[in-house]
């Protein structure tokens, strides 16, 4: 048992293979691999902000105002586009906003020392607030054609979404740093121990603040794509996607106390949900559902590891 | 002889990576003093803990009055009549005094189990009062001193009129008037009846207090005796396993230029007015008692708490340190007291926790397997680290190569200065010799040494010059020739200082 | 520590519990008076009476997020639990069972408790951080309201009058929901200052080792305080659908954050180990002014989500820097 659990990734893998057995046998349309590439837009999104999470949560930290965070990003392109300055400098726009909010995440983290659940928590009520304050009920639409490229368009040549070939050259660069270079290592032993690492000299607290603005600059650039996506603004968009992101991260290995997790195992979580997400829409199954399952996936995924210790005998007490 | 009301049987307890009971016997009379001595991490309070239920013992046998009995938790062993006072303070910060001593076992009144706390306001106050100390029962924990506190945590204790009485280092961070009285109530409390366990450091107090002492050493039950048939050089000897002059063989460094001067240090409520030098190739060691500010005057030094007052200047040049990076910059290094907390990352490998102050030396930050292992095998065979390799989870080496492997840590970053403090709490004899030895040639290297340690011979063994710290402030400078264990004792609580005792 | 300087402490500090409820009690007083410059209608009995109601439900509510945040948790399910108690109570009216109101109360407090223990036991059995477990069952509940209902309301004219009659009555002149709200009040009151159980909830969240040590059973403690939060939103579910004569499956979205201003608001710290109903019934009170106050003043309503944020960041970051002033160990991060 223990052994499987070190290779929780290949647990996710054969997880995987079963949705897509399962899935194939309930419906016709699901083993066609445009309609699998189409779906992925459904979790890139996610994904976009997830190879970042993962970081996060590797840490000890949390980031509960990501979806929040995104509608205020999306909010301030979509009224700076009605004001006439055009689409592609909104976007950059939405960008910053994103990095800011994440900026200011990392600074009360680090400054006025509040633990990332709490300060998060707070900012994802704020970030939301911010969005509904800056639209109202009202929704910005109309952008123009070629922005759709973006969220809607493929990869020159190919049937592959843009969106899938952003999400994968962010988890390829996202990984590389999480695996092999000393900021990458630092991330680990931060999450391991925080205190060892103040005394060990490493500038813990820069790397916390770099940690929440790369969050919300990749929660602004989600944004961008869920606009381009869906072509219009509201200050409801993103709703919940925290919690699936932290179930991804977390379902893919990820320890929620920090320290330990891989970023080939978050990529798998994220494909796990998406087929099971597309698979239960072409059954018609309602949105209401997924997010009682996501819920319920969540709980399991942190339950899961537990539950193995304690059936595979004995493992070291609680500390 | 009276008769036997605890016993302890056979007790051994591993945790992670140490065995910190190995095969213990113990017993108990009513109407004793019984003291319990060794070093520091001989597995005093881990015996305590077990008598009490904190931890569960692995294997062994408690007799309580005869019977085996076993305790889950603390309060089976309360309800059995132990009660305890910890070596860490137990309090709760935002609630008054008498709910601090009462907390668990509170004083009901009527059928509403309603609180009782005029009762227990008096009842503390009472309490308080046995051991002359002039607190509201009302005020909350948060406002007390270290000494204080302490007072409530043996306060505590006496509330529950208990027949076994266990105290870990009570007199710790309390002066000796403190003490005094504290001694007169537990004598009391033995002609009462009352089977007392008192651990200590101090040996005077041993001697002074109990009617048997039983002595550990790294984990192993040494031997009991009668107070009165056995001398203070016996004890030590039984404590360190050899005699003194054997365990410091302090090595001849020629003593060269100044490396680091302090100058009137201070931080809101925790020390001031500190300033000393440290040259190159000397062993500067810091005594004092527990809460004396040692600690955090190092912490200080190497930039983990801000100073509110000071300079530190390094080689002639004055340096503001903000951070420990900034120290490690300056080559100043410092060995944390706790070493599983602050030294090591212990679900991470031997290499990647020596490899991980000098992180940003590799290059393009790029993690390069094989430079790693070749540093880390360097130390592992330097600093004789027993371990099966560079990729052992630092959680499951013992405290010695534990000790170890965070010395290699700083030792990779190359210090000019090195800070240490408790480096051989905790570890094992042959290990804390190792560590001696390796402190005294780095001193013989040219790196200036700070060694803060609360065990007297070691600091005197091992020091060219030795601070001791009281209350925040130095007390007391002693050259290596003129250092005695009664002298640093002495001024360690104030007694040669001009303004004493006042509470 | 010289005599002087710790006499200075003692001056603070002893101000400060009591500073808290007076600044919070100015404020509120400075909130009103504004608003009134601004809109004198705000200040009308008809107003207030309906601040008061609202007001009632919050303050009810944030006694179990006190409770919770006390031991150092946090339950983000409140809304969600609060609305499901709601709806299933609802469903039953809809379903055409004409059941005794102080029945459907009683029903509704008994789901809230079961939804309650669930969390309870997530994060007592299931070591899962409470913000994670909670948030968890805060869309499980939320999605299970949708399932049950589909997505439908259930409205007045499908409840019998005399359970409507139960938020909005009134006793000798008083109204129904601040006679409930004063209830709970002193109860809590009672259990948490002269209690066994309720001092051993200050001992868990003050020092959890030394209530550990001090052999206060800390688990059933947790369970126990998860358990009663879900009680009270349970309650709370079945007086918000009596008193707004409607369940939706959108019902008090968002109203954890309400609960957690109103408990940060009044002065409990976050760190765990204190804090006061008196406090907490006063925060309650706030928010309702606040939120009404948008309202009259024809404020966007959606700043509320915003000042929220504002309020629980503001409030948390001073209780960090006060805590940290008096030296006091700030925040186990672990338990949130
Ligand atoms: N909770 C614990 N977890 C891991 N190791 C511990 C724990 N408590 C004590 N130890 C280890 O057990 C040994 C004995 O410690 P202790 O009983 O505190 O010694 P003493 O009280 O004699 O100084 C030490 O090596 C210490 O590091
Ligand atoms: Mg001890």
């Amino acid at each position: 048992m223990r052994k499987l659990l070190r290779h929780w990734e290949f647990i996710l893998l054969i997880l995987l293979v079963g949705v897509f057995i399962l899935m194939s046998n309930l419906s016709p349309y699901f083993l066609n691999l445009r309609n699998l590439l189409d779906s992925t837009v459904h979790f890139t999104e996610k994904g976009v902000i997830a190879v970042c999470m993962a970081f996060i949560i590797i840490s000890g930290n949390m980031d509960l105002s990501v979806a929040s965070n995104m509608a205020m990003s999306a909010a301030v392109m979509g009224i700076a586009f009605r004001s006439g300055i055009g689409i592609w400098p909104s976007a950059l726009l939405c960008l910053l906003v994103g990095m800011a909010g994440g900026l200011f995440n990392g600074l009360i983290i680090t400054r006025v020392k509040l633990p990332a659940m709490v300060a998060t928590l707070a900012t994802f009520s704020l970030y939301r607030g911010i969005a509904y304050v800056l639209l109202g009920n009202q929704a910005i639409t109309g952008y123009p054609y070629e922005f759709a490229t973006l969220g809607q368009g493929y990869f020159p040549g190919t049937n592959i979404p843009n969106q899938f070939v952003i999400f994968i050259a962010l988890a390829v660069i996202f990984g590389f740093i999480l695996h092999k270079t000393t900021f990458g290592r630092s991330v680990y032993a931060i999450g391991n121990n925080e205190d060892a690492c103040r005394y060990s000299g490493l500038p813990v607290d820069r790397i916390k603040v770099i940690l929440f603005t790369v969050n919300g600059l990749l929660a602004g650039l989600a944004a961008v794509l869920l606009t381009s996506r869906i072509y219009s603004t509201r200050p409801n968009i993103a709703l919940n996607y925290e919690l699936e992101i932290i179930t991804a991260v977390v379902l893919g290995g990820v320890s929620i106390k920090g320290g330990r997790g891989s970023m080939i195992g978050v990529v798998l979580a994220l494909f796990l949900i998406g087929a099971s997400r597309f698979g239960m829409s072409l059954l018609n199954i309602p949105g209401q559902m997924m997010t009682v399952v996501i819920g319920l996936m969540l709980i399991i995924a942190i339950l899961l590891p537990q539950l193995l210790d304690r059936l595979s005998g004995k493992q070291g007490k609680t500390a | 002889m009276s008769r036997k009301l605890l016993e302890l049987r056979g007790i051994s307890k591993r945790f992670p990576g140490v065995v910190a009971l190995d095969n213990v016997e113990f017993d108990l009379k009513a109407g004793e003093i019984h003291a319990l001595v060794g070093e520091n991490g001989a597995g005093k309070s881990t015996l305590l803990k077990i008598t009490t239920g904190v931890h569960q013992l692995d294997e062994g046998s408690i007799f309580l009055g005869g019977e085996p009995v076993t305790f889950n938790n603390p309060l089976d062993a309360k309800k059995a009549g132990i009660a305890a006072i910890y070596q860490e303070h137990t309090c709760f910060p935002q609630l008054s005094i008498s709910e601090n001593v009462f907390m668990g076992h509170p004083l009901v009144s009527n059928r509403l189990q309603r609180i009782d706390w005029k009762g227990m306001h008096q009842r503390t106050k009472q309490l308080l009062q046995e051991l002359e100390i002039n607190l509201d029962p009302k005020t909350t924990m948060n406002m007390l001193n270290v000494a204080e506190r302490q007072l409530v945590e043996i306060a505590k204790a006496l509330s529950l009129d208990s027949k076994i009485l266990l105290m870990d280092e009570p007199t710790s961070s309390l002066t000796i008037q403190e003490a005094e009285r504290l001694f007169a109530v537990i004598r009391r409390l033995r002609d009462d009846g009352v089977a007392i366990v008192f651990i200590s450091h101090r040996l005077d107090e041993v001697f002074e207090l109990s009617d048997r002492i039983t002595v550990l050493r790294d984990g192993k039950y040494i031997g009991t005796k009668d107070t009165k048939e056995i001398t203070t050089q016996e004890v030590i000897r039984w404590m360190v396993g050899r005699s003194m002059d054997e365990l410091y063989p302090k090595k001849d460094v020629p003593i060269g230029g100044e490396l680091l001067e302090v100058k009137n240090l201070a931080r809101h409520g925790e020390f001031r007015e500190i300033s000393f030098t440290v040259r190159e190739g000397e062993i500067l060691g810091i005594a004092g008692l527990v809460g004396a500010g040692r600690t955090e005057m190092a912490r200080a030094i190497f930039g983990i708490t801000p100073l509110d007052q000071g300079e530190i200047w390094l080689n002639g040049e004055r340096t503001k340190i903000k951070s420990p990076r900034d120290a490690l910059r300056h080559g100043i290094a410092y060995l944390p007291e706790d070493r599983q907390d602050h030294g090591l990352v212990l679900a991470m490998d031997i290499s990647q926790n020596t490899t991980i102050s000098i992180l940003d030396r590799f290059k393009y930050r790029l993690l390069n397997k094989d430079q790693e292992t070749e540093i880390t095998e360097k130390y592992i065979e330097l600093l004789s680290i027993r371990t099966s390799g560079c990729t052992q989870l630092a959680r499951n080496l013992s405290g010695g190569n534990q000790q170890k492997v965070v010395l290699a840590k700083w030792m990779a970053t190359e210090p000019r200065i090195l800070i240490l403090d408790e480096p051989t709490k905790g570890i094992d004899v042959q290990a804390k010799a190792a560590v001696h030895t390796l402190i005294g040639e780095l001193a013989e290297q040219g790196l200036g040494i700070i060694i803060i340690s609360s065990e007297l011979p070691e600091v005197i063994g091992i020091s060219d010059r030795i601070l001791v710290m009281h209350e925040g402030r130095i007390a007391a400078e002693f050259k290596r020739d003129q250092a005695t264990q009664e002298g640093i004792l002495q001024a360690a609580i104030g007694r040669s200082g001009a303004e004493a005792d006042a509470v | 520590m010289s005599r002087t300087a710790r006499d200075k402490t003692k001056f603070t500090l002893t101000n400060l519990s009591v500073r808290r409820e007076t600044s919070l009690l100015l404020f509120t007083l400075a909130v009103i008076l504004g608003v009134t410059l601004h809109s004198p209608r705000f200040l009308s009995w008809g107003n207030f009476h309906s601040i008061f109601l609202d007001s009632a439900i919050v303050a009810i509510a944030s006694i179990g997020q006190m409770m919770v945040v006390m031991t150092g948790g946090i339950d983000l399910s409140v809304g969600s639990g609060l609305a499901l108690s709601g709806m299933l109570v609802g469903l039953i009216y809809k379903a055409g069972i004409a059941l005794n109101p102080y029945l459907a109360l009683l029903l509704g407090g008994l789901i809230g408790l079961g939804l309650g223990s669930i969390n309870g036991v997530l994060v007592v059995n299931g070591k899962i951080p409470p913000i994670i477990a909670t948030l968890g069952t805060m869309s499980i509940y939320r999605g299970l309201i949708f399932l049950a209902s589909d997505g439908q309301w259930v409205s007045a004219h499908e409840m019998p009058s005399s359970f409507i009659h139960l938020a909005r009555g009134t006793i000798l002149g008083i109204p129904n929901l601040l006679f409930i709200a004063g209830l709970f009040y002193l109860i809590f009151y009672f259990f948490l200052s002269h209690s066994k159980t309720g001092r051993e909830v200050y001992a868990v969240g003050g020092n959890l080792e030394a209530a550990k040590v001090a052999g206060i059973n800390t688990d059933k403690i947790n369970r126990i305080v998860y358990s009663v939060t879900g009680l009270l939103y349970g309650l709370c579910g079945v007086l918000w659908v009596s008193r707004f004569a409607s369940a939706q499956p959108d019902t008090a979205t968002g109203f954890e954050f309400s609960t957690v201003t109103a408990i940060v608001l009044g002065g409990v710290s976050v760190a765990g180990g204190t804090g006061q109903v008196t406090g907490v019934l006063l925060g309650a009170l706030l928010i309702s002014i606040i939120e009404n106050a948008l309202n009259v003043t024809q404020t966007n309503p959606f700043w509320k989500l915003a000042i929220q944020g504002i309020v629980i960041l503001v409030a948390v970051s001073m209780d960090g820097i006060v805590r940290r002033r008096q030296g006091t160990k700030v925040v186990r991060e672990e338990q949130l």
